[in-house]
Formats: structure tokens, sequence, C-alpha cells
């Protein structure tokens, strides 16, 4: 990479910075306890719009898992998600009705956040719909991984985005709050990713799943990327380029090893796929406000109509973060 | 007599009181030394927890960064302390606050009174550790070192370099042989004082400021000049990984330090409650001697190393994307490619199921579809057979493939009808793969056709074309799979040879050789097609010479007798 090139990412990574100040404007707090927030606390950051009925599980995963204090952008719920949000002593949450495909898909937003209140911290940005697992989640907590990565000196953890979806019709069963998505979707695809380098930025580029063998397999370029760097020591330099897809420093992207070794690894489970789902895609569709033209709901929609069936024989049910290690999902790396 | 312990604390310091407690609560006298770094309030708040006893003092404090002399300055002065203050000491312990005694504390003071005359310590020449970090094993003494690895790594390898080059080289004093080991010791009241009130003391010194890492080579070395007998072994329980920092414990060991005999443990995690509870205020439970086990630990930090340095073979994921060269296997097993024989032989793919047991499919990459085994459509991993998904990343799919069936053998056809271009290169590239051709078969299926002749003239030439392109390929000099070629015209003078040189090395082959052969597609009259392209201008020659007498060339079976392998 040339000094030239360098000086293009560095500015590129500014014009992210100013745009997050530009845009923080929209951003109306609704209770704020960034006060509580005290060094060396673990802090998630997400933003959601009409997704009441994950809430109380997700904040009741994150919290077992030792996250601090939860940041949050509504992005103008209307199903009471926002107030139930605001009730909760250990979140701080932002409103806004600004455009969400203005913001970045909320990198803006939450960008500034991060500036703001994640220097110094570890920060955790992950979506309503989806479940952070590491490598002996299930017996340390993620203060035990946030504390082997600082003495690793790694500043950032990759965890690719794994699609969890039922068996049989997606709208058969009903997702009732506080429950696991996992009981109602836990099915995914164990074996058929496909991973490309992306030079500029030099993150790695993983399509793959349910999505791609059965909405995008006639244009698989056009599926969803898959990998996700939630989970990073972040500083007020920093900034995520295209949802947590990718990083500037690039640096900050190169969670996997290029000498034949194995870093350490995550994964996000994705359950997207609940009964909510159709009337969200619906929903989202009207709004257009999701990525390229939301070309993956239109295809959700289409393919939704006549075979809403997402499972196959070969479909794994989710048991724990040892079996996504076996299959070459997710790795230990040198932590044992 | 007693043991001493002297304890490096940098961090976790209510951990590293509780540590203190439980050593001073068998008779230990301590010494305790903390980090510079450390702010003065939570020292002082340290050192007022813990006011109340009696038989622990503290240190003067230095800075104590990874791999300088300040660990051995603090740990000689504590030393000093330690051997002035409490005469009854016989031999002193050097631990940190992170580490944690498994067994009881009476029980090391009994094993140490049993051999008062023994200092442990690991110490071994340079010449005879794996352990090395940087490369540098030799060189840490006689290369000067005044830029941080840690922060200045780029300094650090463009000064170690130009000494290298310029030849430069540091006298090693007095004729001493440096050794190495873990910085955790145990030595006796003689040997420590004796390397404390060395009249050269200022000499070494002098000369281990300069020496990279000296705390593991301090002490290692010169207690070889004084001690009476050496275990060259650390009490204290230690892995390393391959960065050379310390791997943690955390609760979910709790059962593997309570089956390892060590009697400390370093390090471990400070928020690990379970172990804390468990090794510091359950005398009873804190370690079974009945069944002792550290190799299990061993191999589950040589297994994290191994992992992280090498991977598992043939896998592409999140976390492990090698760059061309460094796959170490460009997918996770062997299988086996065929390439012409299910157009020469009929019942081909069902023949090789049965006679080797394996997962055997069609024509992979065939154009309009991936072809897997029994007419699926989804594959072990949900791996699509849509070819679209396949050609967007061959490669992907042909590593997701022998990844997801690992255990059963893959077979599958590949032809010059297929779309090869892209993986081609990977097949012939990839030591696991066993590539047998009959080149020209191709023109089997053609001659059997309904098709137009001058279709059939052009079809022939193209894959002709391509299959002699792809052949260049398989012979490359860079190929690294097990190829074999035969000319259709060899192969059917004697086909049961190849068939079971093929299959054999396969391994999974009955006792009695081949039971049962395929049967071969009728060629009467295929010599005869061979000149009608020729007349027409193509020149068909992947296949060898056929006659254009067919009378050689019947349907084997009548002819030779199968070759049989015992």
């Amino acid at each position: 990479m040339s000094l030239l090139q360098s000086y293009a990412m560095r500015l590129r990574r500014k014009r992210h910075r100013v745009r997050a100040f530009r845009k923080h404007f929209s951003l109306k707090p609704v209770v704020d306890r960034t006060r509580k927030i005290r060094p060396g606390d673990i802090l998630l950051f997400s933003t959601m719009r009409d997704e009441f009925v994950r809430l109380p599980f997700f904040l009741q995963y994150y919290r077992n898992l030792g996250v601090s204090h939860f940041l949050i952008v509504d992005n103008d719920s209307t199903d009471g998600g926002r107030e139930f949000m605001a009730d909760q002593e250990d979140v701080s949450i932002w409103t806004t009705k600004a455009s969400y495909k203005g913001s970045k898909f909320g990198v803006d937003w939450l960008n500034w956040l991060q500036r703001k209140y994640g220097h110094g911290h570890w920060t955790l940005v992950v979506d309503p719909d989806e479940l952070f697992i590491y490598p002996f989640c299930d017996t340390r907590p993620i203060r035990a991984l946030t504390d082997w990565l600082d003495t690793s000196q790694v500043k950032s953890f990759g965890a690719m985005l794994l699609d969890m979806y039922p068996k049989g019709r997606i709208d058969d069963v009903r997702y009732l709050p506080g429950q696991d998505p996992l009981e109602v979707a836990g099915w995914f695809d164990p074996g058929n990713y496909v991973i490309q380098k992306n030079r500029q930025y030099g993150n790695l580029w993983i399509q793959g799943g349910p999505r791609s063998r059965v909405f995008f397999a006639d244009r698989p370029k056009k599926a969803p990327a898959l990998n996700k760097t939630p989970l990073v020591r972040w500083d007020k330099r920093y900034t995520y380029i295209s949802s947590t897809h990718t990083l500037l420093p690039r640096g900050l992207n190169l969670t996997y090893d290029e000498w034949g070794g194995e870093k350490a690894s995550g994964i996000l489970l994705h359950a997207k796929f609940l009964n909510t789902f159709t009337a969200k895609a619906e929903e989202e569709l009207r709004r257009g406000q999701h990525y390229a033209g939301s070309v993956e709901y239109k295809s959700y929609a289409e393919k939704f109509q006549d075979s809403p069936d997402l499972w196959c024989k070969w479909s794994e049910k989710y048991i724990n973060w040892r079996q996504l290690e076996i299959l070459g999902l997710m790795s230990k790396g040198n932590w044992a | 007599m007693s043991v001493g312990i002297i304890m490096l604390v940098h961090t976790a310091f209510d951990r590293a009181e509780q540590v203190a407690r439980h050593w001073a609560a068998s008779g230990c006298p301590l010494v305790i030394h903390a980090d510079r770094n450390v702010p003065n309030a939570t020292y002082r708040k340290f050192v007022n927890a813990l006011s109340d006893l009696d038989q622990v003092e503290f240190a003067r404090r230095h800075r104590c960064e990874w791999g300088t002399w300040g660990l051995v300055a603090a740990t000689q002065e504590a030393s000093e302390i330690m051997l002035q203050s409490f005469p009854d000491v016989r031999h002193v312990y050097l631990a940190s606050g992170s580490c944690l005694p498994l067994r009881p504390v009476q029980e090391l003071i009994d094993y140490l009174a049993e051999r008062p005359q023994t200092d442990f310590i690991e110490s071994a020449t340079t010449a005879d550790v794996p352990w090395t970090i940087g490369g540098l094993d030799h060189e840490r003494f006689t290369l000067r070192f005044p830029f941080s690895w840690r922060r200045n790594r780029k300094l650090f390898d463009r000064y170690v370099r130009l000494q290298r080059k310029i030849g430069y080289k540091r006298r090693i004093p007095n004729g001493i042989v440096p050794h190495m080991g873990s910085q955790w010791w145990c030595l006796t009241r003689q040997t420590l004082s004796a390397i404390l009130t060395d009249p050269e003391r200022a000499t070494y010194d002098s000369y281990f400021k300069r020496v990279w890492i000296p705390d593991e080579s301090y002490f290692q070395t010169l207690a070889r000049l004084y001690s009476r007998q050496i275990e060259s072994r650390s009490l204290t329980l230690s892995k390393f990984d391959y960065q050379g920092k310390p791997h943690i414990f955390y609760d979910d060991h709790l059962q593997l330090l309570r089956r390892s005999d060590c009697f400390v443990a370093r390090k471990i995690w400070p928020f690990a409650n379970r172990l804390y509870n468990a090794f510091l205020t359950d005398a009873a439970g804190a370690m079974k001697r009945t069944e002792p086990n550290p190799g299990k630990i061993d191999r589950i930090f040589a297994k994290a190393v191994e992992r992280r340095t090498r991977g598992r073979p043939g896998l592409l994921m999140q976390s492990r994307f090698p760059v061309e060269g460094r796959e170490n296997g460009l997918t996770c097993a062997q299988y086996s490619v065929f390439e012409g024989f299910s157009d020469l032989f009929e019942n081909f793919e069902p023949w090789l199921a049965k006679v080797t047991g394996t997962r055997v499919h069609g024509h992979l990459f065939a154009p309009e579809r991936a072809e897997f085994s029994d007419g699926q459509t989804v594959m072990n991993g949900a791996l699509s057979d849509s070819a679209k998904l396949r050609d967007y990343n061959p490669q992907a799919f042909l590593a997701s493939l022998i990844w997801n069936t690992r255990g059963e053998r893959q077979c599958f056809q590949v032809g010059p009808r297929d779309h090869i271009e892209k993986i081609e290169w990977s097949l012939a590239k990839d030591q696991n793969a066993q590539i047998s051709v009959i080149s020209g078969a191709w023109a089997v299926p053609l001659f059997k056709s309904n098709m137009n002749f001058a279709d059939i003239r052009q079809e022939a030439a193209l894959l002709q074309q391509v299959e002699s392109k792809h052949l260049d390929v398989l012979r490359s000099q860079w190929g690294k799979a097990r190829v074999r070629i035969w000319t259709m015209a060899e192969f059917i003078e004697a086909p049961m040879e190849p068939l079971q040189t093929i299959i054999d090395e396969i391994g999974k082959q009955s006792v009695h050789g081949l039971a049962e052969v395929p049967k071969m597609a009728d060629l009467t009259g295929f010599g005869q097609f061979l000149q009608n392209l020729k007349n027409q201008g193509m020149h068909p020659y992947l296949m060898g010479d056929f006659p254009v007498e067919h009378r050689l060339h019947e349907p084997q079976g009548q002819t030779r007798k199968p070759y049989l392998v015992r």
C-alpha cells in the first residue's frame, strides 16, 4: 500500500468521523445514564426499530455475558420498545426520526456514540437479533475474553454472522417476549460459506448460508456479507465504515491469520427469521431504508410467497459453541 | 526451618492479598514487590491491607517492564530482605501475585524440607531450548537490545540485523555458560546468598542488564555456579503460548488443576472465583493427590499453540484464510478425481461406489448443476448444487465439500465439458487429489450420440482443445496431485491393471481383488468414427492410436483375465 493510498484511507476515516458528527444532531437523548459507566466496563451499542418483542431476552443474554451498559439508538420505534428500554437501569437511549439509510444504516449514529462514550472501553456492536458467541462463552464471561485480548495486544475480535432459521415455515411458531429465539429458530447452514479478501480494507468478505442458498442462488455476488467485527477496544479515532463489516484504520480488520494458523473468533447467531420477519420484510420493503435498494428484502418477499422454508436435510441444529468450533465456523485460536 | 515467598505483584491486588494471606497462614514469611508503575494510592491501600500480618516485608519498588532488568533487580532486593529479615528461611520461592497454590502449603514445606540442598530452577543451555521468542537464543547473550521488543518491534529487529551484519558480539564475562529457563524458581539460602554476595556480582549485573529477557537467564545461569544440586524444573506450573506469554487459567480448568500434581499454578485470571475459592478456602478439597496428571494440561496448551500456528488443514474460515502457498493443504482429506472413466464405462459410478465404499459423485463441475451422488440437490454442510453458486467460488466449493464430508472419501468425475478453467489449477496443486485421466474418452459419448456429424466434429475439436490445455495443467511442474494419465487406446489394452492400482490407492480394496468389473461401452466402429473425424479435417489425437479395424478393441472381458492383486 503506497503512501498516497494510506493517506486516502486516512481522509476516508476522517470523513466518516465528520459524518458522525453531523448526524449526531438528530439524536435526542431519552434517558442518559452514561455517568454510571466505570473505566474498564464493557459497553454494548445497538440501533433498533420496533424490536420490542426481542428486547427482554436480548438484555438478559448480554447482561449474563457481563455487559455493563447498553447504549441504544432508537430509530422511531412505535411498539413501546423505547419506553421499555428507558426503564432499564443499565441502558442509555437516544431516539431519532432521521433516515436510517441517511445515517449509513445506523453506522454514523453509533460511531458518534462510540467516539463519545466508548473510548478506552471494549465495545460490542450488535443488532437486537444478534447473539454473540465466543469460545468458552458458557463458562467464561466476556471480560475473560477481553482481558485475554488485552494481554495478547489484540484490539479487535471477529465474529461471523450465522443465519438461524426454524424448521418449517417461518411463520409457523410464534416467538414470545423473553423467549430464547434459538428455541424457535435453532437451525443453521454448517458448511457452504465462501470467502474473498477485500484488498482495499484488508478484511474478509464472507457470503453464503441460507440466504445465499435460497434467495441468491442465481446471483451469488449480491448475497449479503456475513463477516463482522463486533468487538473492538475502541479508540476515538476508530470508525466503522459499513455496518460492522469494515473498520478503519485497516489493521482492525485483520481478525484472521494468513500463514495457516487460526486466530480466535466468534459467531453472531442471527435470529432474523422468526415469525415477525414477514411483516418486518414487508415494512422494510415499503420504507426502502436498507442496503442496495433493499434488494435483499425484495428477494425475501418473492421467495417467501411460494416456499417460506429455509430448512434442508443438511441443516444443523445449534447445540453450543464447541459444535461451531468443530464445524470450523469459529475457532479457539490459542486461547485454551 | 521454613519457606520464604517472594511475591512480584503488578495487578489484581485483592487477589494478591488473598494469596499472601494464604501463604502467611501457613507460616511462610513474605517479601512483596510491587511494580513502580502501580499508582501510589493503590499501593498504599495494598500495604495497609496487609499491615496486620507481621511476617510480611515490602521491597523498594522498581519499574518492571516485560523482558527488562527491573524484574531481576526487584528479585535481588527482595531476596536480600528475605535472607536478612528471616534467618529461619531455608528455601526461597519466587512467585507472582497471580500465582495460586494448588496443594496445601504445608505439603510444599514438607517437600522442600525433605530436599534441603536442592535448588528447583529450570535451567538449560541455549542450544537445548525450543521456546525462544523472536528467533533469538544464543544471540540474546551476545547482542545489545536498547529498543523495546513490544513497543518498537521494527527498530528492535533492525538493530539486531545491523549487529549481525557487522558481526558485533558482546563478550560473556568470566566464561559463564548462559542458561535459560522459567523465571519462577525456588532456591536454597546457600545458593541464593552465594549469587547475591558474589564478589563478581557487579560484573554479572552490568552484563545481564543488557541481555534480553534477563529474568529468564540471570538466576538460571548463576545458580549453575553455586548450586550443589539442581533440579532443572520449576515447581510452578506455567505454560506459555507461541508468543511467550503465559496461558491463563479460568474456572473451567478447575478439574485439570486438581489433577495436576503441581504446587503452584500461574497465571490465574483474577476473576476466576471458583478457582480461588476451591484452592484457597477449602484445604481439604484443594488437591487430591490421588491421580496426578499434569500431562493433560500440557496437551491442551500444546494443542492451542498448534491450532494458532498451523491450524486445521483444508479449513477456510473467518479467522483462517491463508495466502497462497501457506494453506498446509488446500483440502482436508484425500479424494479421487476421475476423468473419462464414466464415458468409457457404462456403469462406472455405481461400480466404483460398490467396490470402494466411497461417496461417488457425477460431474461436480458440470455446466447445469453440481451432480451430487444419488441425485441430491443439497449435500453435507447444506452445500447447494446450484451451478451459479458453485462457479462463484469453485475453490471454496471444493474445500467445503471435502471439509463437510470428513471421514468419508469423495470421488467425482471431471471432463472437458465441465466448468474446469477456474478449478483445474487448484486440483493439480492439491496434494490430496488423486487424479486419473483417460484422455480422449470424451469422444465415446459423441460416437454414441445422435448428433449431426458436422456438430460432432465441432464439439470434438472444442473438447480436445479444452482437454489438451487441461492435461498441460495436470503435468505442470507446480502440480502436487498424484496424476495418472492414459490415452484411451493405452487404457483399453489392459483396463484392469490401472483400475486395480487406483482402487488399491483408495485403500478399501476387498481381499480378493476386483471381483466385479465395470462394463465398458461397445466400441465397435470407434476406430472408423475417429477416421471419419480425420477425414473431415479434424485431428483427434488425445485418445491415442486406434486402427480403423476394430478387431483389437472388442469389449474387454473376452480378452484378458483381470489382473489380480493379493
